[in-house]
């Protein structure tokens, strides 16, 4: 079973009504956010989706004219309490892998999920496994 | 190396000096007795034809503008009896009535001369098989390349435009080895083809394309030479100096100009005055051998730059560079030139971005801003910031260092700039004079 989640990215240009297009184009396919977050960079920006249908995301994102890219990115259950994330960040930089983005969000069962990209995939899916850390499976996400 | 005539084509410099001053004393008396036009001309500059002695003399000429040609509209600047015209050819006319141009007998077959010259520098010749694909009709494309292929003893397939299935259908099954038409047509023509499961290397006998009739860039060619295998080359003319008349040699590094039978000047386009070689500026053309509408000092309007020495390949006549658009799609921001072929030449070397593009001028603070809006490539698209940075500022630094000034690189997906069927409209001009 892969411990990669695919991830959906979206290049935008910073101005109204983009994220709403966004959203729209997702609802009106009845495909369900996970998690989202948004980098931006005074002109434009890249909006990031973890969505129970990514395949489905992807192609009905595309077709609306939108820049999209398929990321694989890995989901990593925390315990929803202090010095969880310290854990996770201090095994990956003492081992030199660098996180290129991240964040998380909290589950209905009260489990947080860190969503990471790192620099090296399997050497962090190894270490991570080590200590006992568990994943989010793409099964997990898809309904 | 051939030649279709050794003799003119690597004539030294001072000899087509001096038959260019002696064809151009005869025009100066052919126009000034024969057109009312000419003769108002100059006698409102206060030139006479006896102040013509050579063409040391050409600058003391006033300018012909396209305009000339509308004002007089049908015929009026002919130099001949309507009975001595051959054929007439017509401009599409965009901008209002069309421009009429009218060839005697020599003049068409100096035109196919001149082409059949510029063929035979890329080494076609009568075992050739060319495939036509420019317009017939009053456009000078087709009939121009096609007299000149029959001069050559080639075989000519006159294919004209549209149907695309099926002209590559004949370029596959006719055994093509030479096509002619426009670089975006051809670039159309490989993609469906590929969707076809075609490959012109390996399903064709092509080996030479001539393109024009509009701006390609350097970055095109290599693109069109990989991709089918064949050598992609210039073709350039307009329908006032005849049709296609000139092409670059094996050399690809010029279009030569016959000087036997056209003198090329380069001029900046704002101040009339000439540039030097190698230094961009407006293409401006005297016809020395044309009889039904000889013109003086041309102002094609097209944008290059010229050298007068001679070429690796043997020939000695000047050679203009790549054309870079047209003088009037030149804008100038912070004092510079910038012509939107330049932008475009940037964009295709960067495969991360689409060619499309948009260019923004606006006035602050007493200062010139540009933007140029470039489109993110679908394919090339990754979902970290550091390439967009980075994208960005390659673009930036590129294009400083072709347009001389600075410009604001805005990124935008893919797609979503305005896609032009025609003339494509590049520049949006905010500032107010």
């Amino acid at each position: 079973m892969t411990k990669l989640i695919q991830q959906i990215s979206v290049f935008s240009e910073n101005k109204p009504g983009k994220l709403a297009q966004v959203a729209e184009t997702l609802k009106n396919a009845d495909i369900n956010l996970r998690a989202f977050t948004i980098a931006e960079s005074g002109d434009f920006g890249i909006i990031r989706l973890i969505v129970d249908k990514p395949e489905e995301a992807y192609k009905l994102l595309k077709d609306v004219g939108f820049t999209v890219s398929k990321t694989d990115v890995l989901g990593v259950h925390m315990d929803d309490k202090p010095g969880s994330l310290l854990k996770i960040s201090k095994l990956l930089s003492e081992n030199e892998i660098n996180m290129d983005y991240a964040y998380a969000f909290v589950t209905r069962d009260k489990t947080a999920v860190l969503i990471i990209r790192v620099s090296d995939v399997s050497n962090a899916i190894s270490l991570l496994e080590k200590e006992d850390i568990c994943f989010v499976c793409s099964q997990d996400i898809i309904t | 190396m051939a030649y279709w005539d050794e003799d003119i084509e690597t004539m030294n410099g001072k000899s087509l000096k001096e038959l260019q001053s002696e064809k151009l004393v005869k025009l100066v008396h052919n126009v000034y007795n024969n057109s009312n036009f000419y003769k108002k001309r100059f006698d409102e500059n206060g030139i006479k034809p006896e102040d013509i002695k050579s063409v040391d003399d050409l600058r003391k000429l006033p300018y012909t503008y396209k305009k000339d040609l509308r004002d007089t509209y049908p015929t009026g600047m002919f130099c001949v009896k309507s009975t001595d015209v051959s054929r007439i050819h017509a401009s599409s006319g965009t901008t209002g009535k069309p421009t009429v141009v009218g060839y005697t007998k020599n003049d068409l077959d100096a035109w196919s001369e001149s082409l059949a010259r510029s063929l035979t520098s890329v080494g076609v010749n009568e075992n050739d098989i060319i495939q036509i694909s420019y317009g017939y009709g009053l456009f000078t494309g087709g009939l121009g390349v096609h007299y000149a292929a029959e001069k050559l003893g080639a075989t000519t397939i006159p294919a004209g435009t549209g149907n695309t299935e099926k002209q590559i259908m004949l370029i596959k099954d006719l055994e093509a080895t030479v096509i002619c038409c426009t670089p975006t047509y051809f670039s159309y023509m490989i993609e469906v083809a590929e969707k076809e499961g075609i490959n012109f290397k390996r399903d064709t006998k092509l080996k030479i394309g001539f393109f024009g009739a509009e701006p390609w860039s350097c970055e095109l060619r290599n693109k069109i030479e990989t991709k089918t295998g064949i050598k992609a080359y210039d073709i350039y003319g307009t329908s006032e100096l005849s049709g296609p008349l000139f092409t670059d040699c094996t050399e690809q590094n010029g279009i030569h100009i016959w000087a036997d039978m056209f003198i090329a000047e380069i001029i900046n386009p704002e101040t009339g005055e000439p540039v030097e070689d190698g230094e961009i500026g407006e293409l401006v053309i005297t016809t020395l051998c044309k009889e039904a509408l000889p013109l003086i000092r041309y102002r094609v309007g097209d944008l290059t730059s010229i050298t007068h020495e001679k070429c690796a390949c043997g020939r000695t006549h000047p050679r203009i560079m790549k054309l870079t658009g047209r003088s009037d799609d030149m804008t100038i921001v912070r004092g510079v030139n910038v012509f939107p072929g330049q932008v475009e030449s940037v964009l295709l070397s960067i495969p991360e971005v689409t060619s499309n593009f948009r260019i923004t001028i606006d006035r602050i603070n007493e200062l010139d801003k540009m933007v140029v809006e470039v489109e993110i490539n679908d394919e090339m698209f990754t979902d970290k910031m550091a390439d967009l940075y980075n994208l960005q500022a390659k673009l930036e630094k590129e294009l400083l260092s072709v347009l001389g000034i600075s410009a604001s690189v805005k990124l935008v997906g893919s797609d979503t700039l305005p896609r032009f069927e025609g003339k494509a409209k590049r520049v949006i001009d905010n500032r107010k004079y």
